[in-house]
């Protein structure tokens, strides 16, 4: 038994596809477009944010040059690549590896053991942070208990110290996402085509000679994608380091990146205008390193008809 | 993480059901003589503990206005004051009456988002004599506005345990005549029970830069926005705070940690420099176990300093027909001896009303402090804190100092030059 609506309130074939799309359409542009209208009219704004919206004063370009000046910008954008790339091409030199591993060595458990290395991913930052507190624990923790009893090193105060804070924030970032990594390689693996192999098997190439001339060119497309994405996130790095540093950057700002340090700006030191334009410089920041990624990776046409020939 | 609790009133079916039916039936044409005026709504916005305060008045004020409901909408702490900087800033949900911890007024205080309650109708300076100076001190800003009122203060007090003094071969007197004469004594408890003097050596920092302050100088900045901190007074805390981490005399501990706690309870940290109401969290969680075990004294060199303090405030952008209630209502909270009194003896809220000073209960022993009548101690600091001026970069300025005075302390940072540095930093910020 069907029921009729009343033609009122029937959607017509035409309205039909736009009434489909509009939830995203209007979360987008209630979460997604208008934040970033504002933050950029916010940029060119003095603005104490608790007389009311109507206070905003325009102040040209007065944010950004102070932006420029300013010491911990800039401090916060050194911090934000050390960490970068201390976390992020480690991320990769070891996920390939690993990623060839998991496929050519488990059959049966690969979901498995691609699933373990996938949890970190999914798994809630605080709950990361926790752990990792703990482990890092100068008195109480794992980490120093191990070194300790095997290497016989004293205490180290890890999240406590400038220059061992960094590198505890960097493994982490490099524990959570290389899973991740893996199981895009994985699927980059699974499209090469075993004939590839087998025909290389048959002309006398080794495993090493294989994974160079074989593996590694056939993954250039998903490496592209991924260092991509470890570019735009390791630049927009924030949880970790803001959790694990109760939300200040740790001792000397040692792990605060852009992304906290704005935050703290706007949230901590009431200076929305200012956060605002350090926002924007660090979206320029982004949008020319992903160009420069872009520029190395991208297959190149030469290469591609050279491939097409063979 | 974020918490949000909203109480009701503990009365009948709730406000805005009857509001509902009130507005139902007399749309209906049934409102009937019978039908009272529709009841208003008051809304508070506070922080753990200040929310139990403000229930606690609810009785007496049903009583007064039982026709006015109260709601107390409660968030944690860091969660409540940036909620209560959203409202402000984009005037939607703003409660009638928001309680603030004493450095939000400070921050609040910048804007022009807070009633100015010297103005009619509230004449609030009418009421000054009768509260703690330094706290109604503190509530005015730049422009002469007084955007707040006290209702609880934090005088500052050294927390010490007298069974470790008592081991080193201390006296309390031993502890307090100068800073340096307390880091001496530190070195002995070290040397006697093993006990650090300090949870962490930047605390010691956070006290010597506020002692001498003159009343209205300013701590980071003068009233002109000039920076202040590349001067004695500053080489000074870092000599001593300094002093204190390369004699081991610091746990290096964060407040409020684990291994912070932990120290207390152990006994392996002598002393605290900390507000009066510290002896409440010891007493109830902090380090319960140590009850008897330590005594309250004041803070070296004769330093008076405020450790925090609650104050409320009615937003300018409130709904007008109500502020007038809400006024009424922080009257309620701030200048009713008893509920004070109440306050005081239930929270930990130490009164910011002069009325109930004179009470016998600050004569009593304190239990925790071994019996000591530890709150006239305290009463006689809060009349001696002055108030300091906070300047809109304040806790930029906290931040830079404390990055600086940690480069000084762990990497042997030339303390004329470290104190170069922040100058530096803070004068690129002082008038933004």
């Amino acid at each position: 038994m069907t029921m009729r609506l009343p033609a009122s309130l029937r959607l017509s074939p035409r309205w039909a596809p736009y009434v489909f799309v509009s939830p995203f359409l209007v979360l987008f542009a209630v979460f997604g477009v208008f934040p970033l209208l504002f933050s950029l009219h916010l940029a060119f704004q003095s603005w104490e944010p608790t007389s009311g919206l109507g206070s905003m004063e325009f102040v040209g370009l007065e944010n950004f040059a102070f932006a420029l000046e300013d010491e911990w910008f800039w401090k916060s954008l050194k911090n934000t690549a050390w960490l970068a790339l201390v976390s992020g091409v480690p991320q990769h030199l070891v996920a390939i590896p690993l990623a060839v591993f998991i496929h050519t060595s488990f059959k049966r458990l690969r979901d498995g053991v691609m699933a373990a290395y996938f949890l970190p991913y999914i798994t809630s930052t605080v709950a990361i942070a926790i752990m990792f507190s703990s482990l890092f624990s100068t008195d109480y923790g794992l980490i120093n208990a191990a070194l300790s009893a095997t290497l016989g090193m004293e205490h180290i105060d890890w999240l406590g110290h400038p220059d061992t804070l960094k590198p505890a924030v960097a493994f982490i970032v490099f524990w959570r996402y290389i899973g991740f990594n893996v199981v895009l390689y994985l699927a980059a693996l699974q499209t090469i085509p075993k004939d590839l192999y087998e025909a290389a098997t048959m002309d006398g190439a080794g495993r090493w000679q294989q994974f160079w001339c074989i593996t590694l060119p056939s993954l250039r497309p998903m490496i592209f994608f991924g260092v991509t994405l470890s570019v735009i996130g390791g630049l927009q790095l924030f949880e970790e380091p803001f959790i694990l540093t109760g939300g200040k950057g740790g001792i000397d700002q040692s792990a605060m990146t852009s992304a906290v340090y704005l935050y703290r700006m706007a949230f901590d030191f009431n200076d929305f205008g200012g956060a605002s334009a350090m926002s924007w410089l660090l979206f320029l920041v982004v949008v020319v390193l992903t160009w420069l990624t872009n520029r190395a990776f991208r297959p190149r046409d030469e290469q591609r008809s050279g491939q097409e020939a063979s | 993480m974020t918490g949000e609790t909203t109480s009701r009133p503990v009365r009948g079916p709730g406000p805005k059901r009857r509001q509902v039916l009130v507005g139902l039936t007399a749309s209906m044409g049934l409102g009937g003589p019978l039908q009272a005026a529709p009841r208003t709504t008051l809304t508070v916005a506070a922080y753990p503990l200040i929310d139990e305060i403000v229930k606690a008045a609810l009785p007496r004020w049903q009583a007064r206005h039982p026709d006015v409901d109260v709601r107390v909408v409660s968030r944690q702490y860091a969660d409540h004051h940036t909620a209560m900087t959203t409202a402000l800033s984009t005037s939607v949900y703003l409660p009638d009456v928001m309680a603030l911890e004493a450095s939000y007024v400070g921050r609040f205080s910048q804007g022009a988002g807070l009633e100015d309650l010297s103005q009619a109708p509230y004449r609030v300076d009418q009421l000054a004599s009768r509260f703690v100076p330094y706290a109604f001190e503190q509530t005015l800003n730049r422009r002469q506005e007084r955007v707040a009122v006290p209702t609880d203060i934090g005088p500052g007090t050294l927390l010490y345990r007298h069974d470790l003094l008592a081991q080193a071969g201390l006296t309390p007197e031993d502890l307090t005549p100068t800073w340096e004469a307390y880091v001496a004594a530190g070195r002995r408890i070290k040397a006697a029970t093993g006990a650090y003097l300090v949870g962490n050596a930047q605390s010691v920092k956070d006290i010597v830069i506020r002692s001498g302050l003159k009343p209205g100088e300013g701590l980071y900045f003068d009233k002109d926005s000039r920076v202040l901190v590349n001067s004695p007074r500053f080489a000074r805390a870092f000599e001593l705070a300094r002093q204190v981490r390369r004699d081991k005399l610091d746990a290096k501990v964060n407040a409020w940690s684990n291994e912070w706690a932990e120290g207390f309870r152990r006994g392996t940290i002598a002393t605290d420099l900390t507000g009066a109401w510290m002896v409440g969290q010891m007493a109830t969680w902090v380090a319960p176990t140590t009850k008897g075990l330590w005594r309250a004294a004041q803070l070296p060199e004769n330093t008076f300093v405020g450790y925090g303090g609650t104050f409320y405030a009615i937003p300018r952008r409130a709904t007008a027909a109500h502020k007038p209630l809400a006024w009424e209502f922080i009257q309620l909270l701030t200048l009713e001896a008893d509920l004070q009194l109440a306050a005081f003896k239930s929270q930990d809220a130490f009164p910011a009303l002069m009325a109930t000073h004179q009470d016998p209960f600050f004569e009593q022993p304190v239990s925790f402090l071994g019996g000591q009548s530890a709150r006239v101690l305290w009463r006689d600091a809060a009349k001696r804190i002055t108030a300091t001026q906070v300047h809109k970069q304040s806790n930029f300025a906290d931040e830079v100092v404390g990055t600086e005075l940690d480069n000084v302390m762990d990497r042997g940072k030339d303390i004329s030059r470290a104190l170069a540095d922040a100058q530096r930093l803070l004068e690129r910020r002082a008038r933004r």
